[in-house]
């Protein structure tokens, strides 16, 4: 017993690949020698040093930087961001399902409409549409549905809903297309099964092809939300305190403008950077069983490049 | 074979269905009784496939009349018009009708015992107590009561089969159609759906089967149904067809699969 277990684990951790393959002497070679790496190299880190003692040279306060990194004001404008990207972003994609299914409808009418909804939204630009909205209590002043509801329009429309309808409404239209990809892309057979089983056109979109859709679905709308994060810091021009706008309220009042920004980037760095990761994980996840191999993770991608370097040992 | 003089389950009268320019069906007249086994056979393109997915109206049909136990499929008349129905009455007359897909179309993202409780919960309002004591009770029938909490990716093609056929049972039908149920199956996992399918006839199942088993057919089968060209070429009872082909084209057919 004893004897065959140890036979096993000391044939195994040579140069064998296999578990019971025959040892093997592996070739020894020179490797080809990539000089055009360690050139290009030096080349990319000189450029960077240079960029980095521009900027040092610069009229930049660095200090204000990092005092007013984490100044509440910007803080504030932080959570207004996040704020105002999630909701806008639920708004989109609750939209975008709705105008999606329209879309896809045999009803000659609801599939114009959602043409008509996409075709404007998609084909003006995200800041004209919040400029519209934010000056839409000049043309009416009242927001009147009769007995339901009236109010005045300038007390409705406060920055936060012209930002979330602006945004929200603008991003429907390209959830919509995102979602009748992913609709699309469910077997025809699925849709048939549910149709055999007595299901209602309803039930079969809710119960059977949305969820299927969704595989194809989630992976594009990170991306949307990840560019909705940047897209969001627009609507500072429309009176929302969101991050930008928050930070460069404190850069004109303290003459600190440039330092402004580059507090704004580093939190706009950071936001990105936290969203795209948990997207990569996600997309991974949602890659399953459609990929033969998974593509590898940032952190064996970062081993891999490290590699390139280094003289590859040749047949390891 | 069985008596006709019932009101039969499938009647088709003249059928014609075409793609834009390709006639499919061109003219089939047919009649299945209750109870009886009735099987399709024929070279692929020959329509039968096609014809099958017109009795639950998956297809509809360009002429003739098709009705499933007296009642038009997809229409209904008054007087000497026809009206097309809604798409929730099409839903209501497929309820009765079973469908076994060639590529068992599961629901992937739902377990073998959710697939079959599905329809019963959804369509007929059924409470998911009792579903699940259905879909529990079909699942053991077909062989896998220990497979319920299996996703259909987790099954083999023989095993998604027969769930499949556990769900078309689950709304308790009056006909069930099946469409080349084992032509996507390793040969070796064939005969578990067969004997399913057989022990269904046994029941007494109206079945509508579409096959290239032509054992399947001869043993089980109390009529088949030999069509080209969208039309039915010979038919009778399935050891005299098999055996004794009349047409040309039948025998042609018979001699390269059988």
């Amino acid at each position: 017993m004893t004897d065959k277990i140890d036979k096993g684990s000391a044939a195994t951790p040579p140069a064998g690949p296999g578990a019971s393959g025959t040892p093997y002497e592996a070739i020894k070679a020179i490797p080809v020698r990539h000089y055009g790496r360690w050139l290009s190299a030096v080349v990319v880190a000189a450029l960077l040093g240079w960029l980095v003692y521009a900027f040092s040279q610069g009229k930049v306060i660095w200090k204000t930087v990092g005092d007013k990194l984490f100044d509440p004001s910007v803080i504030a404008g932080l959570g207004n961001t996040v704020l105002i990207s999630i909701t806008s972003m639920l708004l989109g994609l609750l939209l975008g399902i709705l105008f999606a299914v329209m879309r896809l409808s045999k009803n000659p009418v609801t599939s114009f409409v959602a043409w008509l909804y996409i075709w404007f939204f998609r084909g003006t630009p995200v800041y004209v549409q919040l400029l519209v909205w934010f000056s839409l209590p000049l043309i009416f002043q009242y927001i009147n549905l009769g007995p339901i509801y009236k109010n005045e329009t300038v007390d409705v429309m406060t920055p936060f809903m012209v930002a979330l309808l602006g945004l929200g409404l603008n991003e429907g239209a390209y959830m919509a297309e995102i979602v009748r990809a992913g609709i699309q892309s469910v077997d025809e057979g699925q849709t048939e099964a549910s149709h055999a089983l007595g299901m209602t056109q309803l039930q079969t979109m809710r119960r059977v092809v949305l969820p299927q859709a969704m595989r194809v679905i989630i992976p594009p709308t990170g991306n949307e939300f990840i560019n909705m994060l940047k897209t969001s810091s627009l609507v500072s021009a429309v009176q929302y305190t969101e991050l930008l706008r928050a930070s460069s309220n404190i850069g004109n009042t303290a003459g600190a403008i440039i330092e402004m920004y580059f507090v704004a980037s580093i939190w706009y760095l950071a936001l990105t950077s936290v969203f795209s990761v948990g997207q990569y994980y996600l997309e991974r996840r949602y890659a399953r069983g459609s990929l033969r191999s998974l593509p590898p993770t940032p952190f064996q991608r970062l081993k891999a490049n490290l590699n390139m370097f280094r003289r590859t040992e040749v047949a390891r | 074979m069985t008596a006709k003089t019932a009101q039969p389950m499938v009647k088709a009268e003249g059928v014609h269905k075409s793609y834009g320019a390709a006639h499919i069906l061109r003219g089939i007249d047919l009649e299945v009784a209750p109870r009886e086994v009735f099987c399709l056979v024929g070279p692929s393109g020959s329509g039968k496939s096609t014809f099958l997915r017109c009795i639950n109206h998956l297809e509809r049909i360009n002429a003739g009349r098709l009705s499933v136990d007296g009642q038009l499929v997809g229409y209904k008349q008054k007087g000497d018009k026809l009206y097309e129905l809604k798409d929730s009455e099409v839903a209501a007359q497929r309820r009765d009708i079973g469908m076994v897909f060639q590529r068992f179309n599961l629901f992937p993202h739902m377990t073998a015992i959710e697939n079959v409780m599905e329809a019963p919960v959804m369509v007929k309002g059924e409470s998911k107590a009792v579903a699940r004591e259905r879909a529990i009770r079909l699942l053991d029938r077909v062989g896998l009561g220990d497979k319920g909490g299996n996703y259909p990716s987790q099954l083999s093609g023989g095993q998604q089969q027969r769930v499949a056929i556990a769900r078309a049972l689950a709304m308790e039908p009056k006909l069930m159609l099946f469409d080349e149920p084992t032509s996507a199956l390793d040969p070796e996992l064939v005969g578990d759906v067969l004997d399913v399918m057989r022990d269904l006839a046994e029941s007494g199942m109206t079945m509508i089967v579409v096959t290239h088993e032509m054992g399947f057919a001869r043993e089980v089968g109390d009529n088949l149904v030999f069509m080209d060209g969208g039309v039915v070429v010979e038919s009778g009872n399935p050891r005299d067809v098999l055996t004794n082909p009349q047409h040309d084209r039948t025998k042609a057919f018979l001699s390269k699969v059988l």
